[in-house]
């Protein structure tokens, strides 16, 4: 279970949002809104330990985040504005670096699965330098089919994305909901889940209450 | 925990070799600073021989720091250092295994190379021994020292030029005893001190420079 208790966030002089509490429990997503330079971005990260809260804590099944540290982050996934892909190394070894540094070492005949049921079978072994924009996404977004990860925490996933993608990542999200994962996610665009259970914080309208 | 770090260092290494521009470019300024004293101070064996170890030492510094902020700025503007520091892993160790591979791509091909350069400016053999060892236990010092600067730098405006003022007054120690030892071996003397000292620098910047430039990334990535 994860739980943000009184969060605050200050970027600079500005206060982005206060008294922020919310728990989410397994097989829920909570999905973050708000206008832009409300906060989101700030938010996940917070939650993905990148950054410091002004004030207020968060748990992890009970225990401050600040404190388990390493064990939470076993159990996180963070997928950022930045796909943290490399460009001169291909689809592949990207996946396997990556995952390996999680703390998830895969094989080559995982990775190669995973790659493909993301939609880049044939551009497995392809440097992701050649790869278009929408690609290079894929190959960042592959990291939660082979994730252990309990909680994804993912940052605008759906950018850059065609349709069918789209749609692909909806099931993944559903799939994760229904194996009792967790999902923080923000976006400006619609979308459902086809399983779990869906929650909402509008940071914006949070902002204009005060 | 082992196998990140491989993982880590073979990445590295695999980008290296695929961009081989950028380990090339510290060797061969390494390689030109050097060359360009004869050119200067005239073609004299003795004065030559007498600031040898210094140039070598001061080149070897500054191509060093040349590398430097380009440690990890690759990974900040990619997005892969924020998955270091959330990885499940001790960033320190991820940073240690950064600097290895730091070390491996632009320290040792300057060590490999000495002895060339020992020759153009008129030492004995026994003397570029010692050069090459002291570059050898020095140079890891350099990567290691420099890691904390760059992890302070990062992402900030030129940070390139702050880093050198950060990090060039913590070489001196190193660079008095790498070019003292090969001063002290040219005139007969024990080398040994020197040489203690400069494993003392290394043990000690194995030890604190990666949880300082671990400390550092998650200050400059807040």
């Amino acid at each position: 279970m994860l739980e943000c208790i009184n969060l605050e966030c200050m970027r600079g002089d500005r206060r982005l949002f206060s008294a922020l509490n919310f728990s989410l429990y397994e097989g829920e997503l909570l999905h973050i809104k708000g206008v832009n330079g409300s906060g989101k971005t700030s938010l996940m990260r917070i939650i993905a330990g990148l950054m410091l809260q002004e004030d207020g804590e968060i748990h992890w099944n009970g225990k401050n985040i600040r404190k388990l540290r390493e064990e939470y982050q076993k159990d996180m996934l963070y997928l950022g504005h930045l796909p943290g892909i490399k460009a001169d190394l291909t689809a592949l070894e990207n996946l396997r670096v990556n995952s390996a540094m999680s703390g998830n070492e895969i094989s080559e005949d995982v990775a190669w699965d995973a790659l493909g049921n993301i939609g880049l079978k044939g551009r497995e072994d392809l440097p992701a330098r050649v790869l278009s924009q929408g690609q290079q996404r894929r190959v960042a977004l592959s990291g939660m089919l082979v994730s252990k990860a309990k909680i994804w925490i993912l940052d605008e996933p759906f950018t850059a994305l065609d349709v069918k993608a789209v749609a692909m990542l909806q099931d993944v999200l559903g799939e994760h909901l229904e194996n009792n994962g967790m999902i923080v996610l923000s976006t400006h665009q619609d979308f459902t889940v086809s399983r779990g259970s869906m929650r909402m914080i509008d940071l914006g309208a949070l902002e204009a209450h005060q | 925990m082992i196998q990140v770090m491989r993982w880590l260092i073979w990445r590295d290494m695999t980008l290296a070799m695929r961009r081989k521009a950028e380990v090339l470019t510290t060797l061969l300024f390494f390689v030109i600073v050097v060359t360009l004293f004869p050119l200067g101070v005239g073609p004299e064996i003795d004065m030559l021989q007498e600031i040898a170890p210094g140039v070598l030492w001061v080149a070897a510094l500054l191509a060093s720091m040349l590398s430097l902020n380009r440690l990890f700025a690759d990974d900040y503007v990619d997005g892969t250092l924020e998955q270091m520091i959330i990885s499940s892993q001790p960033l320190a160790l991820l940073v240690l295994s950064k600097i290895l591979s730091h070390w491996f791509l632009t320290g040792l091909p300057l060590v490999l190379i000495s002895p060339i350069l020992g020759f153009q400016l008129g030492l004995e053999t026994e003397s570029i021994i010692i050069l090459m060892m002291t570059l050898l236990i020095g140079t890891p010092v350099l990567s290691l020292i420099g890691a904390v600067g760059a992890g302070l730098t990062l992402g900030v405006r030129g940070g390139g030029v702050l880093l050198s003022l950060l990090v060039l007054p913590l070489y001196i120690p190193v660079l008095i005893f790498g070019s003292g030892a090969v001063d002290a071996a040219r005139s007969g003397l024990g080398v040994e001190a020197h040489f203690s000292l400069l494993g003392a620098f290394l043990v000690g910047a194995l030890l604190l420079a990666p949880l300082g430039a671990a400390a550092a990334l998650r200050i400059s990535l807040d």
